[in-house]
């Protein structure tokens, strides 16, 4: 009789029960890789950033000749979208055979997909690469906006809040939110921020709540009661900025790209990104002056954690782990980590790793615009997403119209 | 005999997914959607829908912009016409305007944004040794919150569509010799077109004109890039609140796109009244015997201002040409400082796809209608009978009825059906926006055909079907392939029907374009925009060079 893989699978997967935990646990994965060959996955991922297409389009090629995936990236313009999709299949019945095998997700997307039962998992923890993960350095990669992840999503790109100015123009950029306010009504019209329904518009206030807040411990709990009282100064601080953004604070860009073309095209000179390597990438694919640079706020700045997930219905559930799993894996890290690339900073412990994974970093040159770890200061917790779901609200019933 | 089936048939595919799209989003608009747990029947969707903030500023914007466009274009259009009918521009018209009209709408106002941003091609051309301005002025030209900028680029796109329309009217009226009258008889060209021509020609012109109300009342594209965001049109809230993730928006979402097409329907039978005002009040002028010398003077307006949106449309192509070739292009820079091709190379691997999949639809979608509507001319013709006025009604009905009004249903009609995201729902979707367009090309030649060259072909012995191959479709087939082109230009095009159609899982130039607009790299954008501007006018030159080759020695009917 001839062996085949898929007997050879199912002779290891039996022989499996046997053995101790990890050894189980290498016999499934290599059963998830058996299944997943061959699949395509369809990763639904924001399309707004061509650096981030980039990369997904490299992850598809590796993806492709490593393990014989076809990852297809499906362009959104909001990560809703996807969320919206897997409702309407709910809605529809369709519980097995989804359109979306795997979505980049997090904060409210998140929440709300886990609370509605529509995420599969926990898977997180059975992927190689998870042990690897800086759980204990970044807290966020298990717990996203205060709430735990508990397995249902795999961490693959951190993100800090930093401003970005071009230094031509602007010597002295303010290090306080107060100060920032200060500093526009002096030059009025020269900054903005992104619409708020987009996250980093939302978390463009949420940062300056984190100063103007007495107790920023209340923000780690859900809104409720405090809500109006804590948010008071924010609004009174917005109120008296808003006239000095640009358009009159009556126009917003889109979303952090559409609002980085209003700085390379000298429409604004300060702005504020979710990328410490914001200035540093943006030089080398010439989308921001040679002389834009990034600082943070002095008393810290908030860094979350994007994370990928797999619909509860996904058609292509394997393929789509052995995906999250590349993603999270040091090649993939370390390509997404390099200023060249996209920048972001690792969801990897580096010094956890084992030899032949670390020379993926070492292999990243320094670049200028990059600021350094200790350069970006404290990072900040992510509120809970109550939060962001009312401020985002009272500010669309605020300013709207 | 089954060629009479084929225009019901044609009519099944086409109202079919129109009335269950419908459907399927007034109900949950009136609160029955049992999968979210909705059931309870009543307004109350309504009420929440009112209750949103912006709303009423969303829906004065939609009613300000749409009726400023189409009356803008309306007027553009027809001063045209009074001002240039009888003179070779006008006759050349058809020619110049084709290709206008073939260029995909988020092409035009992606370059037509950047034209005029404050720190856009207009104020660079002029900046800093005019204006003294070495950073952009702020002031909303693109965006802004009354939507003018909005309605200029809607314009850009109608006028040559509504005079396009006029003019393939012109030779439904008998115009030449009524000009020719009132000419003899003193009235000064403008003056004799207005009273003696328009009268006439409105009436063969109105369905085009409702269907550019009913477009600028609920665009989606053109107001993601150029319109006000704060609040948007209303169909752009109805999409925005549809993707929301506050799930609980959906219903109100379906609300919003009921109350659009209540906007639409209100705006027609407004606009209807507002012809009947405009005749009352225009009689005693049109028989008071005015000559209208001093008429005159505002034809060259007329004509400047055609040319003027012909010149800014091919301005707002290069400027996307030119983009994608830019390396690095900052203000003040009028041009590029570093060129470069790295934007198609990097482009190339993203691009196959998408411009894969507008191809293969495109041509499905075309195909599929030309059949179509040959078919149902055929029918027509041997049956020696027109399709009524109800027929034509039907015909442009996907193009009355607003696009997320009943495609939000029929998209979620798709998914209960499993169909969604299907190539085959995706040809099905655009087959409904480009057969009318078809069917408008063909319908005049095929009728206008001389009806003693199949008499000819049949005394000679040639039975129905072989007069049909082997004389009718030679004969037309110069504005078949015109047809197959303006079929193929609107699939092109299409944006909101192939983002619900393609479920996600395909993608055209139309929507990765829309989708990179929203990002920060003009360059890429520059790349599809170029190309899906492009590929309408390679299928208009082809339309063109086909005939010219195939009937090299036929010299009638090149």
């Amino acid at each position: 009789m001839k062996i085949t893989r898929r007997h050879f699978v199912a002779a290891a997967a039996s022989a499996a029960v046997l053995r101790p935990p990890r050894a189980r646990a290498q016999a499934e994965w290599s059963q998830t890789l058996a299944q997943a060959r061959g699949k395509p996955v369809f990763f639904n991922a924001w399309g707004g950033d061509e650096r981030t297409n980039a990369f997904i389009e490299w992850t598809a090629t590796r993806l492709r000749a490593e393990f014989g995936i076809e990852l297809r990236h499906v362009r959104l313009r909001d990560t809703a979208e996807a969320v919206q999709r897997v409702i309407a299949e709910k809605a529809a019945g369709r519980d097995a055979g989804g359109a979306v095998d795997l979505v980049w997700i997090n904060g409210p997307n998140f929440v709300a997909m886990k609370e509605r039962g529509l995420l599969f998992g926990p898977f997180a923890q059975a992927l190689p690469n998870f042990r690897y993960v800086d759980t204990v350095g970044k807290p966020s990669t298990i717990v996203d906006f205060t709430v735990p992840v508990e397995g249902y999503a795999a961490p693959w790109r951190m993100a800090q809040i930093v401003y970005v100015y071009d230094a031509a123009r602007l010597a002295n950029p303010p290090r306080s939110i107060p100060a920032l306010r200060d500093w526009a009504l002096a030059n009025p019209g020269r900054t903005t921020h992104p619409a708020v329904r987009n996250f980093l518009g939302a978390t463009f206030l949420k940062q300056a709540l984190f100063e103007l807040v007495v107790d920023p411990a209340v923000l780690q709990r859900e809104a409720a009661t405090v809500y109006e009282a804590t948010v008071a100064p924010l609004w009174r601080w917005y109120d008296a900025l808003r006239p000095a953004l640009w358009r009159q604070g009556r126009q917003f860009p889109d979303s952090g790209p559409a609002q980085r073309q209003l700085l390379n095209d000298g429409e604004i000179d300060l702005m504020v990104s979710f990328n410490p390597a914001e200035a540093a990438v943006s030089i080398a694919n010439e989308l921001l002056p040679r002389t834009a640079r990034v600082y943070t706020m002095a008393a810290g700045s908030i860094g979350n954690t994007s994370f990928v997930a797999i619909p509860y219905n996904a058609a292509n559930r394997a393929a789509a782990m052995v995906a999250s799993d590349f993603l999270m894996g040091a090649e993939a890290q370390a390509r997404m980590s390099d200023p060249r690339q996209l920048g972001n900073p690792s969801v990897l412990d580096i010094a956890k790793l084992p030899d032949e994974a670390r020379r993926f970093f070492a292999a990243i040159p320094p670049i200028a615009g990059m600021p350094t770890q200790a350069e970006l200061g404290r990072v900040l917790p992510e509120p809970h997403p109550s939060w962001m779901t009312r401020i985002a609200a009272d500010w669309e019933r605020r300013y709207t119209g | 005999m089954a060629l009479g089936v084929v225009p019901y048939l044609t009519l099944a595919l086409f109202l079919g997914p129109v009335a269950a799209g419908l459907v399927f989003t007034l109900l949950p608009a009136f609160g029955y959607l049992p999968a979210l747990g909705a059931t309870q029947i009543g307004a109350h969707v309504f009420a929440r829908l009112f209750d949103q903030p912006g709303l009423t500023g969303s829906v004065a914007l939609t009613l300000g912009t749409g009726f400023a466009a189409s009356l803008l274009s309306l007027g553009i259009a027809v001063g045209f016409c009074a001002a240039a009918h009888g003179r070779p521009i006008f006759r050349s018209a058809e020619r110049l305007l084709a290709p206008l009209l073939a260029t995909p709408h988020a092409a035009i106002a992606l370059g037509f944004a950047f034209l005029i941003a404050p720190s856009g091609w207009l104020v660079r051309f002029v900046s800093p040794e005019l204006t003294g301005w070495t950073r952009p002025p702020d002031f909303a030209s693109v965006g802004d919150a009354a939507g003018i900028s909005l309605v200029l680029g809607l314009v850009l796109k109608e006028v040559p569509y509504l005079l396009l329309m006029a003019v393939a009217a012109h030779g439904q009226i008998a115009a030449t010799a009524t000009m020719a009258t009132a000419r003899t008889l003193g009235y000064s060209p403008f003056a004799a077109w207005f009273k003696a021509i328009l009268p006439q020609l409105y009436p063969q012109i109105r369905l085009p004109i409702y269907a550019v109300l009913a477009f600028s009342l609920s665009t989606v594209d053109v107001a993601l890039i150029l319109g006000p965001s704060n609040p948007p049109p209303l169909a752009v809230l109805a999409v925005r609140w549809a993707n929301d993730p506050l799930l609980d928006l959906f219903l109100p979402a379906m609300a919003a796109a009921s109350l659009q097409l209540l906007l639409v329907g209100g705006g027609i039978g407004l606009w209807r009244l507002g012809e009947a005002a405009v005749a009352r009040v225009a009689r005693p002028w049109l028989a008071d015997g005015a000559r209208g010398a001093a008429l005159e003077r505002t034809a060259p307006v007329a004509r400047a201002a055609l040319i003027a949106i012909a010149a800014i449309n091919a301005v707002c192509i290069a400027a996307m040409a030119l983009w994608s070739v830019a390396a690095a292009w900052r203000f003040p820079h009028a041009l590029p400082e570093r060129w470069s091709f790295d934007n198609w190379t990097r482009a190339a691997g993203r691009l196959a796809e998408p411009a894969a999949t507008t191809l293969s639809v495109a041509a499905a979608a075309t195909a599929a209608a030309l059949v179509l509507v040959c078919l149902c001319l055929e029918n027509e013709q041997r049956r020696q009978r027109a399709a009524g006025p109800s027929a034509l009604w039907a015909l442009y009905l996907p193009l009355l009825v607003p696009q997320i009004s009943f495609l939000l249903g029929a998209q979620s009609l798709l998914v209960r059906l499993g169909w969604d995201g299907t190539w085959g729902a995706l040809v099905w979707f655009h087959l409904l926006f480009v057969l009318p367009y078809v069917f408008l090309v063909l319908a005049d030649p095929w009728r206008a055909l001389d009806p003693r060259y199949a008499k000819l072909a049949a005394c000679l012995g040639a039975a129905p079907w072989r007069v049909f191959f082997t004389v009718r479709l030679p004969l037309l087939l110069r504005p078949i392939l015109v047809a197959a082109a303006v079929g193929f230009a609107v699939s092109v095009g299409l944006y909101l029907p192939t983002v619900l159609g393609g479920g996600g899982r395909l993608t055209s130039l139309a929507t990765e374009a829309v989708s990179l607009a929203s990002g920060g790299d003009r360059r890429i954008v520059g790349v599809y925009a170029f190309l899906q501007a492009m590929l309408p006018l390679l299928a208009y030159g082809l339309a063109l060079a086909v005939p010219a080759l195939l009937f090299r020695h036929r010299r009638g009917l090149r």
